[in-house]
């Protein structure tokens, strides 16, 4: 018999209980960062009802259903045109795009790069376990050179993406990488994208013990935290081109941090029809850390 | 410069694709997001200069499948919303046509339709688009497809499509083709008061306290719609849900939702019908045309009637629901149905289905309008 513990969590409000449990492995390092996620809505000091997290399909695709906010859960790879649009007819709006690696980098990904370019007012959470996890471990645009994964029986031999290379040279104004075990710091990367207008980037490395370490040899979820424990260090000036992931050489280091904090016009589809002072002009929402 | 105001009242001379985008303007569309693509681009180009006038948003999308996401997006954040495409990207758009189903987002789709398969005939007519408008996204739903057959019924079918899709909370598809959307006719624009508009149904009650349920519907069917923002905490999703909006994967449920989503169509077809009847009180033979080539057909009934046979015309303006019980009745007092259209055999299926009498199709895959003289011989063939 279980016992209750406490008559409830302090977050319970952010969450959509009565759909518990959820749908996620042991070990998988979803959760954690959606709970980043719900803190630094609070924190942030934006009303929920005017935050929106949207999202395509997966694993990570699930994380909106359960927030107890506005969350559209749309088709695989949309969710940033979704979004694009919802944050232009509602600029009021806190509107973060919270989906997978093979969602938002394979199939979304000439969204990605498109609503980067224009510097779309969103935010765009990645949570990156280097493969589909949902469909059972497949390889994937981010899956590391010689990992093994269900399409990939002998190995990766494709080149993965280094994500915040990407979302830098395409036009993100922040840009940042961390894990599930560095959920301090992630929250605060979050609350630095929410107080920014443009797009923003946040690549979260997270466990997958069941479809990505279990034939990789990772072990299980700890062993997995573990390894990023000892092998993630904290660069925000490392250069952009040296962020590729290699688990394979035990001493590649895994670097975090925040790595892009610039400005730049957001995107605004009627800027020419304002006044010249204030076409194209950087946002007039006040930045600070 | 000064721009001009969102319905422009008056006598025009226009281009059907651009009466399509004014109708959408008088209609309160104030989203466009699509991609250039001949021969609907005249609607794209004429508002990215026109929405922006009247505080509107123009957005070229990186293709179609974003097209279609942000309209569906923009539509759940509150905004009457359009997309127009043709052929290629009409296929592109079928991905999220069925989200808008699944998520009941109203939105409306302009196709003008172009000789297909593949990039088939980029500037020329084709009909070929009528079974895909019906069958096109994957899954059982209902559809409501209008076939404008004019630049005027380009601007009248394009604010009833939107006026549809916020009653019924669903997609609408405006079924033009290249010959309509590139012909310039006199067009009248009626008054701002005289723009019919239906709004969306809303909940009763605001968002305070615990318990709405954002996918239980009225009597009629329909849910009440919320928008993103409005503090209701809704969840919107393309999986199977139950009324909470919560994924519910099972049969039952399944069943339950894909017949709300069809039947809230379904039962209102006799209210959604329209068709144009012409010649066919005496009429011995009906040709069943839409489209630029219903005006072939006009022509070929006038024809038909000078060598003393007559013939009818039944034009549907709602290609999908088809006007099934009209074809019914007819066929109790008339000798046959002829079918012309820019495809292989489409609507004439559909006649079939309706009717045990001859139904002799006159096809013709695309590329140039249907002329009136193949029809006026399949009038005389079934005449007997």
């Amino acid at each position: 018999m279980s016992t209750l513990i406490a008559e409830r969590h302090p977050s319970d409000s952010l969450f959509r209980a009565d759909r518990l449990p959820h749908i996620w492995c042991p070990g998988c390092g979803i959760g954690p960062a959606m709970h980043a996620f719900a803190q630094a809505m609070v924190e942030s000091g934006i009303p929920l009802a005017r935050h929106v997290c949207v999202s395509g399909i997966g694993c990570t695709g699930r994380v909106p259903g359960y927030l107890n906010m506005d969350s559209y859960h749309t088709t695989h790879g949309r969710a940033i045109p979704f979004a694009t649009a919802v944050a232009l007819v509602k600029p009021e709006l806190q509107v973060t795009v919270y989906s997978g690696d093979g969602d938002l980098f394979a199939i979304g990904g000439n969204h990605f790069i498109h609503a980067a370019r224009r510097n779309v007012d969103l935010n765009v959470i990645c949570i990156n376990n280097f493969n589909y996890g949902m469909t059972g471990g497949q390889v994937g645009p981010t899956t590391p050179m010689g990992a093994r994964a269900t399409t990939a029986p002998f190995g990766n031999y494709e080149q993965p993406f280094n994500l915040p290379h990407l979302a830098a040279a395409t036009g993100a104004v922040f840009v940042a990488r961390w894990t599930s075990l560095h959920l301090r710091q992630l929250k605060q990367a979050m609350l630095r994208a929410m107080k920014k207008r443009g797009f923003t980037f946040i690549e979260v490395l997270a466990p997958c013990p069941v479809g990505f370490g279990r034939p990789n040899d990772i072990g299980d979820a700890m062993e997995e935290m573990t390894l990023y424990r000892e092998r993630c260090v904290v660069d925000p000036g490392a250069p952009l081109e040296s962020l590729g992931i290699d688990l394979r050489e035990k001493d590649h280091p895994i670097t975090l941090g925040n790595f892009v904090d610039i400005e730049r016009p957001v995107f605004d589809p009627l800027a020419m029809m304002r006044p010249a002072p204030e076409n194209n002009a950087v946002g007039k929402r006040q930045e600070g850390q | 410069m000064k721009g001009e105001p969102a319905v422009l009242t008056g006598q025009h001379f226009l281009l059907g694709d651009h009466a399509c985008a004014e109708g959408a303007l008088a209609a309160g569309c104030r989203f466009f997001g699509g991609y250039p693509i001949t021969p609907s681009t005249e609607v794209a180009e004429l508002l990215a200069r026109r929405l922006p006038e009247v505080g509107g948003l123009f957005v070229q999308m990186e293709d179609e499948l974003a097209s279609m996401a942000a309209i569906v997006g923009a539509s759940v954040a509150g905004a009457r919303a359009m997309t127009a495409t043709s052929g290629p990207g009409f296929s592109l758009m079928m991905e999220n046509l069925g989200l808008a189903v699944m998520m009941e987002v109203p939105c409306v789709v302009i196709n003008v339709q172009r000789g297909g398969p593949s990039t088939g005939l980029p500037t020329l007519v084709g009909q070929a688009d009528v079974m895909q408008a019906r069958w096109g996204s994957h899954g059982d739903y209902a559809i409501v497809a209008y076939s404008p057959a004019s630049p005027q019924e380009c601007f009248d079918l394009t604010v009833k499509a939107f006026n549809t899709a916020d009653r019924f909370r669903i997609p609408v598809l405006v079924m033009a083709d290249e010959v309509v959307a590139h012909m310039m006719e006199r067009v009248t624009i009626p008054p701002a008061e005289a723009i019919p508009r239906v709004e969306r149904k809303r909940p009763a009650h605001g968002p305070e306290g615990n318990g709405f349920l954002p996918f239980k519907p009225d009597d009629d069917l329909i849910p009440p719609m919320v928008h993103a923002g409005e503090g209701y905490r809704v969840h919107f999703t393309g999986l199977t849900h139950d009324e909470r909006g919560y994924p519910a994967l099972t049969a039952p449920a399944h069943d339950r939702l894909v017949r709300r989503l069809v039947d809230k169509v379904r039962l209102r077809e006799s209210e959604i019908v329209e068709y144009e009847e012409y010649c066919l009180e005496d009429a011995r033979v009906v040709i069943i045309a839409y489209g630029s080539t219903a005006r072939s057909a006009r022509r070929a009934v006038g024809l038909a009637r000078e060598q003393g046979i007559a013939a009818g015309l039944l034009r549907p303006i709602t290609l999908w629901p088809f006007p099934e019980e009209r074809v019914k009745k007819l066929a109790e007092r008339v000798r046959a149905f002829v079918v012309p259209e820019l495809n292989l055999g489409q609507i004439s299926r559909e006649v079939e289905r309706f009717t045990s009498l001859p139904v002799l199709g006159v096809n013709h895959a695309g590329g140039a309008m249907m002329p009136p003289e193949p029809i006026l011989e399949a009038i005389r063939e079934v005449a007997g």
